[in-house]
C-alpha cells in the first residue's frame, strides 16, 4: 500500500540549534505558514555560543509529519542542528506573568492562596491589581490560570514551551 | 590587491569558472555592469528583453549543461520579474546563481526608489539566498552561492547586492573551499538498504523502474542504463527524467503519468516493487494517492531525505547521490552468486509477456489525414528529421505533452521543460540559454499559440545573438490544454480558453528579423521542417496551424487512479 495513513496528531516540542542570523527565524516561521504545519509556540534566544540562538518549537501531527517537518527544518540551510524531544524523557516548562484585579472583597487572599498552591510569586502589586509569576509545566500553568479566572483577568503573558532532555542526553555542537 | 565590489564579483564570477550571464541593467547595478565593460572578453553578458527571460536562458543553459545558470538584474522590478524564473528553478531543482542589485545599505528598510525586499519575497522559493552586508563577505557569500547551487539537491540562489558595496573597495582574495557546518549532503547511500535493495529486485515479480529528474541532474543516465540493461527490468521515466534511459529502448514503456503511456501506468499499478529513482512522487505521476500501485513496495533514492516518504510510504529509502548508489547497486548485484542477466530477466518473464499485452493497445497512434495537420505528426517528423539528436525546449501546455510524447530522447539534458511550476513562457528563452551553451546544436521550441506570447519579446535577443532556434508554433487558436479539461470536465464552456486576435506570426518573425513560415498542410509538414534545418544560420519561426480541438491521450483524469485511463 502506497498510501500514508493518517493517525491522530502528536503534540512535538523541537529544540533547533540555528544561525544567529537575519532572516534565519522567518525561514522557520515562513517554512510552517507554506507548508500549512501547525505551530502552537515558538520560543528563541541568542546562546552562549554568540553565532548560535536556540529555537524551541511546539507543533502537532502524526508521525508522518512530524518526519516531514524535521527534514524541512534540517533542509533550512540555517538550521546547525536540531532534537525532537519527544524522543527522549525530556523537561518542559513554560513561564507565565499575570495580572488579576483584586478589588473585589476577598480577592487579595485568594490570590495570595492560589499563588502558594501553584508555587507562584507574586511580583508586583498595585492598589488595584497583583501581578504573578509563575513557571511550570504547560499544564501546570493553565490550571493556574483556569483557578484565577474567578477573578478579573486583565492580562496574562505566557513564554511559550521550552524544554530540555533529561540526563547526558543533549542538543549542543 | 584592492578592488572595488563590482570588480569582486566579475573576479569571482571568473574563478567559478561561468563564462555566460543573463542580465538586464539598472541602476542599483550599475557598477556591476561596468566592471562587465571591462570584462568583456573574459565574459559574455546577453542581453535579455525581460527579466523572467534572462533566469529561463539561464535555466536553459544550465538543464542542457548540468552547470550552474547565472542572472543579474536590477532591483526592485527587475527583481520582481525574474521571481517567475527562479520559482520555476526552484521546483525543477535548476542550479542557478542569481544576483540582485539592491539600494544602497542605508537606504534599505527606507521604501527607497525601486527597493522590495527580494530576499524576502524569494525566501520560499529558493535554495537559499544571501543580502550581503559587508564587502568582505561579498566574496565568500559568491563561493557559498556557487556551492549551493550545484551541491545536493540542485536549486537557485539568489545573493542581493546593495549598491554602495559594489563601489567601495577591499582587499580581494577569493577562497579556494568553503564549507558550511549546517549544509553537508549525504552522497553515499546507506550500504545495509543497499543490500536490502538488491534483495527486493531479486524477490520481485512484476518490478517497475520509476526514473525521474534525479537521474538528469545527477549524471548518472549511464549508470541507470547499465543497471536497467543489467536486470532486464521495464522502465518508466517522468517527464523530468526523460533522456534519462534511451527512450527507443525496448526496455523503456514510455512516460507514466497523467499524460503517460498505457503501458507504463499500467504496469505501474500492477507492479509488486516500485523502484524510485531521482523521482519525487508529484501528484501529476501518482493521480489519486490512494489508489496508487496498490501492490507494491517501494525503494526510494533521492539525494533529498524530504523527498523520501512524503507522499508515499517507503519501505527502503536510500538517501544518497544517484551516481553513486547506482554505482552501488550495480556493484551489490554482481556480486550476488548465480545472478546474471538471464536469471533476472527469467524471473519476471510472464511480467514482460503482460506488459507486451499492454503494449498493444498502441496508445499513442493517431491519424494523420490529408487535411488538417495533427500536432503528433509534428513532433514525430521533427524527431525523425532531426535523428532524434535535437535539444528539444517547450513551453507548458497539450504542445509540450505531445513533445514529450512523440519525440524520442535517447539522451540525457536534451529535453528542456518546465514541470513542477509548469511556467508559460519557459520555451524560447530557455532555447536561447540552450542555444548559447551549445552553438552547433539543432535546438528546437517547441511552443504553443499562448505560451509563445508570453515571452515573445525574446526573439529580438535571438536577433541580436544570431540565435538559429527552430520555433515549432503547434497554433490550434486555442489556449489547447485549458479547452481539453473545460471539453472534459466543463461540459464545454471554453470560459477564455479561446486565442483571438492571434498576430500573423510570420510578419511577427520576420518584423524582427528572422524567417517565418505558415504551414497550412499535411503534406507540408515534412517540406517545411526539412527547410528550417536547412537554414542553418537564421532562427524560423513556423507557424503550424494544427486541428484546433485536439486532444492529449491517454489521460488520467484529476483524482482517478493510474488504471482509470481515459485512452481517445
Ligand atoms: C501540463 C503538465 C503536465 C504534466 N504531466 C506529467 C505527466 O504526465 N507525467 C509526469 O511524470 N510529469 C508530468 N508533469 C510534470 C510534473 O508536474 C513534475 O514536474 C514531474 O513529474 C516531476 O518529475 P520528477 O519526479 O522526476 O522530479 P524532479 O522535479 O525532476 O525532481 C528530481 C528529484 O530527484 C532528486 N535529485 C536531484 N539530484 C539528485 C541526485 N544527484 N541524486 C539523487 N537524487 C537527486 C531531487 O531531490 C528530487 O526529488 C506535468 C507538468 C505539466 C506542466
Ligand atoms: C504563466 C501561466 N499561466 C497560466 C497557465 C495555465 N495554463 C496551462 S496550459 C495553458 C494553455 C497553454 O496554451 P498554448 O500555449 O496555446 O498551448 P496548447 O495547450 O494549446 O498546446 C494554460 C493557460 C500556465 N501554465 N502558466
Amino acid at each position: 500500500m502506497g498510501n500514508l495513513s493518517s493517525e491522530t496528531a502528536k503534540r512535538h516540542v523541537i529544540s533547533i540549534l540555528i544561525e544567529n542570523e537575519s532572516g534565519a527565524l522567518s525561514r522557520v516561521s515562513g517554512l510552517f505558514s507554506a507548508r500549512g504545519y501547525n505551530i502552537e509556540s515558538l520560543t528563541v534566544a541568542p546562546t552562549e555560543d554568540g553565532s548560535l540562538s536556540r529555537l524551541t518549537l511546539v507543533t502537532r501531527g502524526n508521525d508522518e509529519i512530524i518526519e516531514q517537518i524535521i527534514k524541512q527544518l534540517h533542509k533550512l540551510i540555517e538550521v546547525v542542528k536540531l532534537m525532537d524531544l519527544a524522543e527522549y524523557a525530556h523537561i518542559e516548562r513554560e513561564m507565565m506573568l499575570v495580572k488579576v484585579d483584586v478589588q473585589k472583597k476577598g480577592a487579595c487572599e485568594s490570590v495570595k492562596r492560589l499563588a502558594d498552591i501553584f508555587r507562584a510569586r507574586i511580583i508586583d502589586v498595585s492598589d488595584k491589581t497583583y501581578t504573578l509569576e509563575a513557571t511550570g509545566h504547560r499544564e501546570k500553568v493553565s490550571a493556574l490560570l483556569n483557578a484565577l479566572s474567578e477573578l478579573p483577568v486583565i492580562e496574562v503573558v505566557r513564554s511559550g514551551s521550552m524544554g530540555i532532555a533529561r540526563g547526558s542526553s543533549s542538543l549542543r555542537l | 590587491m584592492e578592488l572595488t565590489g563590482a570588480e569582486i564579483f566579475v573576479e569571482c564570477l571568473e574563478a567559478e569558472g561561468v563564462d555566460t550571464l543573463f542580465g538586464y541593467p539598472g541602476g542599483a547595478v550599475l557598477f556591476l555592469y561596468d566592471a562587465l565593460y571591462q570584462a568583456t572578453d573574459r565574459i559574455n553578458h546577453i542581453l535579455v528583453r525581460h527579466e523572467q527571460g534572462a533566469v529561463h536562458a539561464a535555466e536553459g543553459y544550465a538543464k542542457a549543461t548540468n552547470k550552474p545558470g547565472v542572472v543579474l538584474v536590477t532591483s526592485g522590478p527587475g527583481a520582481t520579474n525574474a521571481v517567475t524564473g527562479i520559482a520555476d528553478a526552484y521546483m525543477d531543482s535548476v542550479p542557478l546563481v542569481v544576483f540582485t542589485g539592491q539600494v544602497p545599505r542605508a537606504m534599505i528598510g527606507n521604501d527607497a526608489f525601486q527597493e522590495v525586499d527580494i530576499v524576502g519575497i524569494t525566501r520560499p522559493c529558493v535554495k537559499h539566498n544571501f543580502l550581503v552586508t559587508d564587502i568582505d563577505d561579498l566574496a565568500v557569500t559568491i563561493k557559498k552561492a556557487f556551492y549551493l547551487a550545484r551541491s545536493g539537491r540542485p536549486g537557485p540562489v539568489l545573493v542581493d547586492i546593495p549598491k554602495d558595496i559594489t563601489q567601495i573597495r577591499t582587499e580581494f582574495s577569493y577562497p579556494e573551499t568553503v564549507s558550511i557546518r549546517s549544509y553537508n549532503p549525504t552522497v553515499k547511500g546507506n550500504k545495509r538498504q543497499i543490500r536490502r535493495a538488491i534483495d527486493l529486485i531479486l524477490a520481485a515479480e512484476k518490478p517497475m523502474l520509476y526514473t525521474g529528474g534525479g537521474v538528469v541532474l545527477g549524471d548518472a543516465a549511464e549508470e541507470l542504463t547499465q543497471l536497467t540493461r543489467d536486470l532486464g527490468f521495464p522502465i518508466t521515466n517522468t517527464l523530468m527524467g526523460l533522456g534519462g534511459y534511451p527512450a527507443t529502448d525496448e526496455q523503456f514503456v514510455g512516460m507514466l503519468g497523467m499524460h503517460g503511456t498505457y503501458e507504463a501506468n499500467t504496469a505501474m499499478h500492477e507492479s509488486d516493487l516500485v523502484i524510485a529513482i531521482g523521482a519525487r512522487f508529484d501528484d501529476r505521476v501518482t493521480g489519486n494517492i490512494d489508489k496508487f500501485c496498490p501492490h507494491a513496495k517501494f525503494i526510494h533514492v533521492d539525494i533529498d531525505p524530504s523527498s523520501i516518504s512524503k507522499n508515499v510510504h517507503v519501505d527502503v529509502p536510500i538517501v544518497g547521490d544517484v551516481k553513486w548508489v547506482l554505482k552501488a547497486l550495480l556493484e551489490e548485484l554482481r556480486s550476488r552468486d548465480g545472478v546474471t542477466g538471464a536469471t533476472t530477466r527469467a524471473q519476471i518473464a510472464p511480467w514482460w509477456q503482460q506488459i507486451n499485452e499492454w503494449r498493444k493497445m498502441d496508445c499513442l497512434k493517431y491519424d494523420q489525414d490529408d487535411d488538417t495537420i495533427r500536432a503528433q505528426y509534428v513532433v514525430d517528423k521533427f524527431w525523425e528529421i532531426t535523428g532524434g539528436d535535437a535539444y528539444v525546449c517547450s513551453d507548458v501546455g497539450q504542445h509540450q505533452m505531445w513533445a514529450a510524447q512523440y519525440y524520442k530522447f535517447d539522451k540525457p539534458l536534451r529535453w528542456i521543460n518546465s514541470g513542477g511550476l509548469g511556467t508559460m513562457g519557459f520555451g524560447l528563452p530557455a532555447a536561447m540559454g540552450v542555444q548559447i551553451a551549445h552553438p552547433e546544436a539543432t535546438v528546437g521550441c517547441i511552443t504553443g499559440d499562448g505560451s509563445i506570447q508570453m515571452c515573445i519579446q525574446e526573439l529580438a535577443t535571438c536577433t541580436q545573438y544570431q540565435l538559429p532556434i527552430k520555433v515549432i508554433n503547434l497554433n490550434n487558436g486555442y489556449l489547447g490544454m485549458v479547452r481539453q479539461w473545460q471539453e472534459f470536465f466543463y461540459q464545454k464552456r471554453y470560459a477564455m480558453s479561446y486565442m483571438d486576435a492571434l498576430p500573423d506570426f510570420v510578419k511577427l518573425a520576420e518584423s524582427y528579423g528572422h524567417i517565418g513560415m505558415r504551414i497550412e498542410k499535411p503534406g507540408d509538414v515534412e517540406g517545411a521542417l526539412k527547410e528550417a534545418m536547412a537554414l542553418q544560420n537564421r532562427l524560423v519561426f513556423m507557424d503550424f496551424i494544427t486541428k484546433q480541438e485536439g486532444n492529449v491521450y491517454p489521460m488520467i483524469p484529476a483524482g482517478a487512479g493510474q488504471n482509470e485511463m481515459i485512452l481517445v
